[in-house]
Formats: structure tokens, sequence, C-alpha cells
């Protein structure tokens, strides 16, 4: 059935059919608002009124996907009034991230993601490998290399540092210009404030809006639990440790001078080693629920792009360690290949990949941090 | 899959509120149970997927409810929309038992949410659900299960073998069979007949046809019928039901909540006839929200439409359907398919009998109608601001009150006088007994929670002896 035909359909301008049905479903939960209490999507809904697209964007982003709205309606299919919002808002929220994607002629890169980022990674990886080639004598590749400065023998620091930092440059402009054009489509032109950034900050770091209203989230059955919250948590600190690794590791090299490899107990290795470890089994706990996931609940048509980014942080961490524990051997070289090749990958892709829905999402819930104290006078 | 050909000691008819409370009951207290649930694992619940909150009485504020609200206010409460007709024992022994509810619903896993203000005005008399009722049902089904209960879905009870008040066996219609389902006690919680239009028709007559019905459409009433027939008491008048006007565009069943109108005091109410018939402006929502649907009931065709203008439009929750909108009065009723002369004319008449106030939708303010009848009382301003709008209005019926006649122990009594050996009633089949008119919101859970958590315990302790 189109959505026009459904209870809480309005005429009105959509961008796309799926926006007019995150229109219609929020017309039908803003006149029932039981779910007001189980995350922030529904207080946010009940502030207004109408749906335009760029308010439908911000509610997709504010919503963590938990489940327990599903769960918990009266409405959710068979009910012929059809209200799937865990779904929906998911398809919604992936397609934002192509409409405000910079420049926008590579938003194209949103659909079979999966494809899009394996065929860079797989690229990234054997441009690493044939470098390293060009560069030396194939036997380089089997070759023992130990001692400081080891990896600066197969590529110069001063090319890997020009190289990684172009792209994490690029990523990063691309990243701020569509998180730039998301926030002016989501709210009022006014600059975020400090404290509703530090509530954004509070919110997202805790995953809040991941518990179902206190009791988990759905994923499989009808027994809510906190796993996927668990999982979430190890990989975002653990690319936050691996993030804080790498810096450590800059301000080692440009302000004192010493060379990676370190040592086992020095600070970029114990960081980069327990953020690696996060790395390894967060994604494959994320994993584990998105296969075992209800899929009434979910965006299957964007399980490509879901699992992508889940795979890319995964192989990062995997191909890290392997190289740690394998720098002194002669799998060195390809080993450290693979992982160029695929941190390379990883950067470059980010703006176009699931990496943007934390972005999103954070920005979503600064605006509501905003409004929510605009109304009540309190976070 | 639960095993239908063994003997329980409590067999539950029924899977709302009022079901599971008493199978919850049974349980803890030790029985075996077996649960008859006619919906679907989706459609489980009956009515209670629709609720929202429960009223319980508590003698100072909680997490979750600002207090107090005593026994007494609450029995007055109850005296108010009943205008009297209630037993007054069990009404005041319910109203007793529900304020442990506040504490034994969350041991059971049901969560209250705190009061947010703006949509929950109630925060003081009602405990909202968090996430609603179904999310009050999951709770209750989850705890069930891990207690043992079984639980069976499009399970539905066709026939009660009875002798002499003595519950023998149900005959229980599963998966194309018939099943003979033993047990030492029998629980009815399986709701009143509001979705048999037939039934309604036979004290409503045709206008039932044209009556929505807000909820399950398995509440047929086959149980409360055998139980009538096998020589329980009845209590209650078959006309008499929770109904509140709803949208006329909602389905003819299960519409639930969204399909409500809570800005009759914003506007006026009009008939087929375009002739306003009750004073739309008598008291606060939601205390008079629960007579329109009787008032409708009542009009030709069971019709009606709630007028209002465009300087209204956003003073009350948007709706799930959107108001019909016209730039002229005249435009408006042909749009309705209503006289265009007759309809101005009561516009015209009503907007000269404004008197000057102060609108304050809040409080009983002083704007208020003179000359004209019936009265607008409160919240009288003249319609004028175009572009106008109207919602279609239907009954829409939420549950009946004709009951089987129960004691304190929630232990049906038979036409003799006698209390039933082994049946107990719950929830909206004994609704009657306590409601026997009007209703004040979460009533319908009072009496689910109450009586089915004395249902269950008493069932069990009639099954141990």
């Amino acid at each position: 059935m189109l959505a026009t035909e459904k209870a809480g359909a309005r005429p009105g301008t959509h961008a796309t059919a799926l926006l007019a049905e995150a229109d219609r479903l929020m017309t039908v939960c803003n006149s029932c608002r039981y779910c007001e209490g189980l995350c922030a999507v529904f207080p946010a809904m009940e502030m207004r009124r109408a749906f335009p697209d760029g308010d439908l964007n911000y509610l997709a982003n504010l919503c963590h996907s938990c489940g327990a709205c599903y769960v918990d309606c009266q409405f959710s299919p068979p009910h012929e009034f059809d209200v799937n919002v865990p779904r929906v808002l998911a398809q919604v929220r992936a397609d934002s991230y192509a409409t405000y994607a910079w420049p926008g002629a590579l938003s194209g890169l949103f659909a079979r993601n999966g494809l899009v980022i394996s065929v860079v990674a797989a690229l990234s990886v054997a441009v690493f490998i044939l470098g390293f080639v060009a560069r030396h004598d194939p036997s380089v590749l089997f070759g023992t290399h130990t001692g400081v400065g080891a990896f600066y023998r197969l590529m110069p620091h001063n090319a890997m540092a020009a190289l990684f930092g172009a792209a994490f440059l690029y990523a990063i402009l691309a990243i701020a210009l569509s998180l730039r054009a998301f926030w002016r489509a989501i709210g009022d032109p006014v600059a975020a404030d400090g404290a509703s950034i530090w509530q954004a900050i509070r919110d997202a770091s805790t995953l809040r809006y991941l518990d179902g209203g206190g009791i988990g989230c759905y994923n499989h059955d009808d027994r809510p639990n906190d796993r996927r919250r668990f999982y979430h948590h190890q990989t975002f600190y653990g690319f936050l440790l691996c993030f804080a690794s790498t810096c450590v590791a800059t301000l080692y090299h440009y302000l004192l001078g010493r060379e990676a490899p370190y040592p086992w107990w020095d600070l970029p290795v114990v960081l980069g080693t327990l953020g690696g470890i996060g790395l390894i089994f967060g994604p494959l706990g994320l994993m584990i629920a998105k296969l075992r996931r209800d899929p009434i609940m979910a965006d299957t048509e964007r399980f490509g792009m879901d699992a992508a980014f889940i795979v890319m942080l995964f192989l990062t961490s995997l191909t890290g360690l392997l190289l740690l524990v394998l720098r002194a051997t002669g799998a060195m070289p390809i080993l450290l290949a693979i992982h160029l090749g695929v941190v390379f990958a990883l950067f470059i892709t980010l703006p176009y990949g699931k990496f943007v829905h934390g972005l999103y999402r954070f920005a979503a819930l600064v605006r509501y941090a905003r409004e929510h104290k605009a109304l009540t006078g309190k976070h | 899959m639960a095993d239908l050909t063994k003997k329980y000691d409590v067999l539950v008819a029924g899977g709302g509120n009022a079901a599971l409370c008493a199978a919850v009951a049974a349980a803890r207290a030790g029985s075996s149970v077996l649960v008859v649930e006619v919906a679907s694992k989706f459609y489980r619940g009956g009515n209670t997927r629709h609720t929202r909150n429960v009223r319980c009485a508590h003698d100072a504020a909680t997490e979750t409810l600002s207090g107090p609200y005593p026994e007494d206010e609450f029995f007055k409460d109850l005296l108010q929309v009943t205008q009297g007709a209630t037993d007054e024992v069990l009404a005041r022994h319910m109203i007793h038992e529900s304020k442990s509810l506040l504490d034994w619903l969350p041991e059971q896993g049901v969560r209250f949410q705190p009061s947010l203000g703006g949509t929950l005005s109630l925060g003081r008399t009602n405990s909202f659900f968090l996430g609603g009722g179904r999310s009050m049902l999951n709770a209750l089904y989850l705890t069930a299960e891990s207690l043992g209960v079984a639980i069976e879905y499009e399970a539905e009870v066709v026939d009660l073998e009875v002798d002499n008040g003595m519950f023998l066996s149900a005959t229980v219609r599963h998966g194309g069979q018939n099943h003979t389902v033993r047990a030492a006690t029998l629980v009815a919680a399986c709701g009143g007949f509001e979705s048999n239009i037939e039934w309604l028709k036979q004290s409503w007559g045709p206008a039932a046809e044209n009556f929505l019905i807000r909820g399950t459409p398995n509440n047929r009433g086959t149980v409360l019928r055998l139980l009538l027939d096998r020589g329980v008491e009845e209590i209650g008048d078959p006309t008499q039901c929770h109904a509140v006007a709803i949208d006329a565009r909602a389905p003819k069943y299960d519409g639930g909540i969204i399909t409500r109108h809570d800005s009759v005091i914003f506007g006026i109410v009009v008939n087929r006839h375009a002739q306003r018939f009750y004073d739309e402006g008598e008291d606060i929502w939601p205390k008079r929200y629960a007579i329109w649907g009787r008032l409708v009931a009542q009009q030709p065709d069971q019709i009606a439409y709630i007028i209002f203008d465009s300087s209204v439009v956003t003073m009350f929750m948007p709706t799930l359907y959107p108001p019909i909108g016209a730039p002229g009065l005249r435009e408006l009723a042909v749009k309705l398919t209503l006289d265009p002369a007759a309809f101005e004319k009561t516009v015209h008449d009503f907007n000269a009998a404004v008197r000057p106030g102060t609108f304050d939708d809040t409080i009983l303010d002083d704007c208020r109608t003179e000359g004209i009848a019936p009265p607008k009382t409160h919240w009288a301003r003249r319609i004028e601001a175009a572009p106008f709008y109207a919602y279609p209005v239907r009954p829409g019926i939420t549950f009946t009150y004709l009951a089987t006649r129960v004691n304190k122990q929630a232990r049906m009594l038979m036409k003799d006088g006698k209390p039933s050996a082994n049946m107990f009633a719950a929830g909206e089949i004994m609704a009657g007994n306590v409601l026997g008119r009007g209703y004040a919101a979460g009533m319908g859970m009072t009496i689910g929670s109450v009586f089915g958590r004395i249902a269950g315990t008493e069932a069990a302790r009639n099954a141990r002896n």
C-alpha cells in the first residue's frame, strides 16, 4: 500500500517516498505519544506539529535504533497502521548521509557502499604492496627488519606522514562540510552553545538512548539486553584509544625525536593494544548482533554499509595487532603494507560510510539538548 | 506449545492485564497455570494493548506520581462518574487494594514513567506505563513465562462445563480442533462483549451498526455469555460502556487511542442536522472526555462534527486524521454534507450568544454563552476566523459494563446467591460490579490489575484445598 493511503498520511512535499512515510509515522506517533519516555526522538517529535524533511532527518539521526518503540507499539505491523519507527528512521538516516555528503558528486558512494568500500580497501592494500615492491627489491617484502626506524626503511616517515596526513585532512574537511550542511538543515541557524555540546557529549559517550528506556535494547527476540551498547562502547573507546595512540606517537616523533617501533610497554603501544583489542571484540559483537537482529526492525537494504564499516574497523585492528606481534619476523613488510592500505582506505572512506553516523547523531543530540533546554529550562 | 491435555490448577481465559495479573499471582502462589488467549502473539492482550495508565490510591507522592490520592478521594471520584452506580463494598476494597499495586506491578517487571508534564496532566491520580500498555503487557508475559505459566495463543474458549456453580472443564478451540481442558479453578478474564455488534444491537438497536470499536475485535463476550447461561448472576446495564467520541474515519476495530479527539471544548459540536445538542464547555477534559461517546450515540446516524476555526487549531494535540477545512462556513457544510443554511445559522446563533470573557483552557473560565440552548458554559468564543475546520466523530466503544457478579475474592456469585465453588472473574468481564456507568481514566486497568491479582491468588488457594 502507498504511504498516502495509510492512516496519518498528509498531503505534502517530501524529497522521497521514505521521508513521506517518516512524516506519516511521526503524525501517528504524535497523536499517541505513549513512547515519550523511551528516548529523545519522541519528546523532540512532540515539540513539532509538522515534519519537514530537515526535521525528519534530525529525528532519524536522533534515533539509536534500540527497538523499544517497535516492541511497545500497538500499531506496529501486522496492524494496519503499519508503524515501524526503527526501520523507517534507519532508512531515512542512511539516506541523510548521502543527502548531506560533501562534495555532492560523491554522494553516490553511499549506494552499494559495502562494495565501494571493499574495492577501495583492496586497491589501497594492493597499491601499498606494489609501492613497496616498486621502491625496493621485491625481496624486501619478505625480509626481516628490526630496530628503530624499521618501518621507515619500507616507507619513509615523511612520505607516510604526508600521505596519511593528506588523507586524514581530506576526511576531516569532507566530514566537516557534510556536517555543516546537516546542521543547517535540522535546526535554527544559531551556533551550538557549550552547555548543549557538553550534554550531547555525555549522552553520546554513554549511549544514553540505546537503553530502551532503561532495560536495554531489543535485538533478536522480546528479551531486551544491553549487549549492543557494550559492544559499541568497546568499538568506540577502542577507536579513541587507537586514535590517542597515533597522536602520542606523532608527538613522540616530532617533539621527542623518538621513532617507531616503540617497545611494548611504551604509551603508543599500550594505548594501541588496548584500543586494538576493543576494536577486535567490539566490531565482532556488533556484527553478530547485526546478523541476529530481527530484520523487521532493521534497514536490511543498507546492511552492506553497516557491515563495511564494522569490517574495516576490525581489519584495522587485526592487521595492527598482527603487525605488533610479528614485527620482528619476515612477515612484517607485507603486514605493514596491508595495515597501511587498510588504514588509508578507512581514512579516505570515512566521509562516505557508516562512520558519519556518529557525527550526525552527535549533532542531533546537540540540537536536542538545545531545544529540550529551551522548552524545559534544563538539560 | 502448551500441554492442553494435563489438568492445571488454574485455567485463565484471556490474555490481557487482568488475565496476566491472575496468572502471575497464581503462579507465584505455587499453582500450575494455563493461559488461553484467543489472539495471536502480536495481538495478545486485548484492550490492554491500547491502555496507558492505571489509577491507584496512594498516601504520599512517589517517584512517578505526585500525591497524595487518598482512598476516599478515589471513591468520591468513582461515585461522581458512576452517579452512584457502584457496589460500595467492592469498590472500596478495590481502591484499598490498588495502593499496593504501585509496588506489585513493578515487581512483575512493569515500568512506570515519571510525570513529564505536558501531555501527562494526570500525574497525581494515574501512573503511566513507560512505553504504554503493550510494554506493560510484554513485561507481564515475560514474568509469567519465567514463572512457568503455560501460554497458548490463538486458543479460544468456546464452551464451559459447569455443574451447579462448579467449573469442570473448558472446550478450547485451537489449531482447528476442540480440546477439553480440565483445571481445578477457572479465572475468566477475557473482556466484555463490545466487539460483538449483534449483541450490542440487542440493547442499542440498529444504532450499534455505526459504533466503532476502539480495541480488539476479539471481545465478543463468548465466555461472558456462557457464564451467564451457566447460572452466574448478571450485574450491570447492557447499554453501559466506556464510550468516547472518536474520529469517524477510524477503522472499525483496533484504532486505539490515536483516533480520539480532545478538541470539543475549543469549538461547538453539531449533529447531522447541523444542530448543537450538548454543552461543549461543561467541564474540563479529561473529566468529561468519556461522555461524548454516548452523546454522539444518541444523535441521528450516530455522527457528529466538532467545528472550530483557525484561531484554535494548534491548541490541542495533533490528530491522526487531519481536520476537514474550508475557507468559509458554507463550503465547510458542503464538504460535511450538512445543510449549509442550517449550519450557518447554528454558528451565527452561537456566535451571537457568546459573552465577552478571558479565555483560559486550563481552568473553568468565564467565556460563556447567554440566551442559547444548549448553552456553552465555558471556553465559548466566536467561530469566525477563516478557514474553518471540522472533525467528524462517531461513538468509539472501549468496553462494555455488563458483568458477571463477583464478591471481594473475585469469586463469581451464582443466580441463587451462592458463591461459585471454583470460578473467578477479573477485568472487563466483571467491571460492571464497580463501574455501573461513566468512566474515569485508568479505571479499567485498576479493575483488571486488582481483581486479576485477587482472582489469581484466590484461585491458587482454592486449587490447593
